[in-house]
């Protein structure tokens, strides 16, 4: 039996919804979330092989209650078809970060270093700016973005996490 | 066989078993009222205000446990449904609402009464479509009805654009659907249940509004005589007990019974079905219930663990989970820990001042039970009046108390009576409400004229918004902000206007007789206004936030 005042610690969670492929599906699952005041990080749908279908991939911070509710509460939409909490040690996850940078002679070198130890990409560049593409899991974009905050940046561009379970298993 | 959007509507309609909608006409909903007009399968009731008919139609659903059915026309015809769409949401009521919208070639360019009443309601229904196809129209209405009705009941919205209702298919009846399977009942949760309450020496049952739309009242009255458990229950099981059945301890929370309040924090083990422990119960989640192992069982799975914690959660539907527990129960004694309430209840019950020569709000409402008896529903308005009807409501019958729980919507009481008129017209509607409540819908009277529907309305008119008057009292220091309205509205002289019968009492003689004459008249409504004092609370009292050890009772 759990106890009452048990209080969780709060965390980021992914959270992934398999849902069905409607026009305003996605507002009804961020309706829910604002009307239920869960705090969403970050959120990403996109249509899988199977049209009918979208899945969208959730980060939510919050405690286990918090998770629990947010599964239970999803899970009653009509067009849900199903709700998955990620576990981090089992989820595959990326998000693309795009971060363009005003650059001169000096800096162009050592964002490039940086870039390059990160695996991150130059995608674009300019006679003053630059952009660079990351894609990787959320801590290492953190990690790159705290290094590269000394230089001048212009415009940063992060799509949230997408994510999927490593072993084979479906969303089903 | 080729019919109009609008004939498909009225067909499924019928076809799923609909015998009346509540409605108002608009351009949107041109062809659906010609429809209507056409056809004598669907009855429709024409309501003064569109939020009268959405009252109506959850007013039919409660009173009944079918599904209710609203109709307006869209943008102001549809806002007007959403505060009764929400009061069903809120209480669980299954209700579709249709709506007319513009035709699809103007949606989304500010249209003449044109409203994202998808976007409106999506808070605050199970769900609802958009018919964006004709060939959808039959089918999306038939899943609103299946989605209304199943799990946890529920209002859903179709919104009909003109130019489906005008556009033709082919239409083939189905029958009427009916509710998807219910979860499954897991047996080691039951076993579980069953030992705990085997185990229990202080077991209490609370009893939520769960109970009624499972139609639970028959085997929940055997589960109580084989465990011989005292009882308390939320406002939306009022009526299934007895206010003087002996295992009825009364309601629970912030204006239940002080024995109530005082079982639950003494009791070993709750028995909650079908309640979501509201802030209205648990006025302090934290503090209810402090020494007691909670099974909660509730169709929701959401709902167990969402505010109170359950040793023992089991979701699925009241009737079916007690009567799979039943058999796994051994007949119990609990007459010691009975006995122990009711010595409580005998003296430190609160009990308000009698007083015979004026009109007290007890003596009103058991005057209306022992009148009326079994053959009453009650409906409320929300205030005082709400609090007091549910404390002495003495009908001992499901579904005969009918009350907006968890929306709080005044003005909720009268559409509520029109739909309870039409669901069991065979049975006397009660309609207590307070001179705030009235007010707000108070044109409705013209439907009950309209359609001879005999509502009795008595109006507990203290010249205040009571139940606000009296936080201002408790909390606010006697700062009357507003809440004495200065009013000189004569009710009984505005019943007679819209053409139905008005009384004004002061005394209970007088009410008597009003109630004689009211009970008399079958062929239109009937509204008393009784006068009663001003400064009445309704104790006991727990305020927000506090438990049971801060009860108020003076």
């Amino acid at each position: 039996m759990k106890g009452r005042d048990e209080m969780g610690k709060t965390e980021n969670n992914i959270v992934t919804v398999l849902v069905e492929n409607n026009a305003g599906v996605l507002a009804r699952v961020v309706s829910l979330f604002g009307r239920r005041g869960y705090n969403i990080e970050s959120l990403t749908v996109a249509t899988t092989k199977d049209k009918r279908t979208s899945y969208i991939t959730i980060v939510v911070n919050g405690d286990k209650d918090i998770l629990d509710q947010i599964i239970k509460q999803v899970s009653r939409l009509e067009e849900t078809i199903s709700v998955r909490p990620l576990e981090e040690s089992r989820a595959l996850s990326r998000e693309l970060l795009l971060i363009k940078f005003a650059i001169n002679d000096k800096t162009l070198t050592s964002i490039h270093e940086i870039s390059s130890i990160y695996g991150a990409t130059i995608v674009d560049l300019a006679p003053d700016t630059m952009i660079v593409e990351l894609t990787s899991n959320t801590s290492k974009i953190d990690a790159f973005l705290s290094i590269m905050k000394k230089y001048d940046i212009i415009e940063i561009c992060r799509t949230g996490v997408t994510a999927l379970e490593r072993d084979s298993q479906k969303l089903k | 066989m080729l019919l109009t959007g609008a004939e498909i509507v009225i067909e499924t309609l019928a076809e799923q078993g609909v015998d009346v909608v509540f409605g108002y006409p608009g351009g949107s909903v041109l062809e659906i009222y010609d429809a209507l007009y056409k056809s004598d399968k669907v009855r429709h009731i024409l309501t003064a205000h569109e939020q009268g008919a959405a009252h109506a139609a959850e007013g039919y659903s409660r009173a009944s446990g079918k599904v209710g059915v609203a109709l307006a026309t869209s943008g102001p015809g549809a806002t007007n449904l959403v505060t009764g769409i929400a009061s069903a949401f809120m209480d669980s009521i299954p209700v579709v609402f249709l709506t007319g919208n513009v035709p699809t070639s103007v949606i989304g360019k500010d249209s003449f009464q044109e409203i994202y009443i998808a976007g409106i309601t999506m808070p605050i229904t199970k769900h609802n479509f958009i018919v964006r196809k004709i060939e959808d129209l039959a089918d999306t209405i038939r899943n609103a009805f299946t989605i209304a009705m199943s799990g946890r009941p529920g209002p859903v919205l179709v919104d009909i654009p003109r130019d489906i209702s005008q556009a033709t298919t082919e239409y083939i009846p189905e029958h009427a659907r009916t509710p998807k399977p219910l979860p499954r009942i897991f047996r080691d949760d039951l076993r579980l249940a069953a030992q705990a309450i085997y185990e229990a020496k202080r077991p209490m049952l609370f009893l939520g509004g769960g109970v009624v739309s499972s139609n639970a009242a028959a085997v929940v009255k055997k589960f109580i005589k084989r465990t011989d458990m005292p009882v308390c229950h939320s406002l939306m099981a009022t009526g299934i007990l007895k206010t003087n059945d002996p295992y009825n301890m009364g309601m629970v929370g912030m204006h239940g019974s002080a024995t109530s309040a005082h079982a639950v924090q003494k009791c070993d083990l709750l028995v909650t079905l079908g309640s979501r422990f509201s802030d209205r119960v648990a006025t302090n989640a934290r503090q209810f219930a402090p020494n007691a192992t909670i099974i909660h069982i509730d169709i929701d799975a959401a709902e167990i663990d969402k505010t109170i914690h359950a040793g023992i959660g089991l979701v699925g539907d009241i009737k079916s989970v007690l009567t799979a527990l039943l058999p796994l129960i051994e007949q119990k004694d609990c007459s010691d820990w009975r006995n122990e309430l009711t010595e409580y209840k005998n003296s430190n019950e609160y009990r308000p001042a009698e007083n015979k020569n004026v009109l007290v709000p007890k003596t009103i409402i058991e005057t209306l039970w022992k009148k009326f008896s079994k053959e009453a529903i009650m409906t409320t308005d929300v205030g005082q009046h709400q609090m007091w009807a549910a404390q002495y409501c003495n009908s001992g019958r499901s579904r005969s108390f009918l009350t907006s729980g968890g929306l709080g919507a005044m003005g909720f009481g009268y559409g509520a009576s029109i739909g309870a008129s039409f669901a069991c017209p065979d049975r006397r509607i009660i309609h207590i409400t307070g001179d705030g409540s009235f007010h707000m819908n108070i044109a409705e009277i013209c439907t009950a004229v309209t359609y001879s529907l005999p509502i009795i309305t008595v109006v507990l008119n203290n010249e205040a918004l009571g139940m606000v008057r009296q936080l201002q009292h408790v909390a606010m220091g006697d700062r009357f902000s507003t809440t004495i309205h200065g009013r000189k509205t004569d009710f009984a002289a505005v019943a007679r206007g819209f053409g139905a019968q008005g009384f004004t009492c002061r005394t209970q003689k007088e009410f008597l007789k009003a109630l004689e004459a009211a009970k008399q008249t079958l062929d239109r409504p009937t509204v008393i206004d009784c006068t009663i004092a001003q400064e009445l609370l309704v104790l006991p009292m727990i305020p927000s936030g506090k438990s049971a050890a801060d009860i108020i009772t003076e």
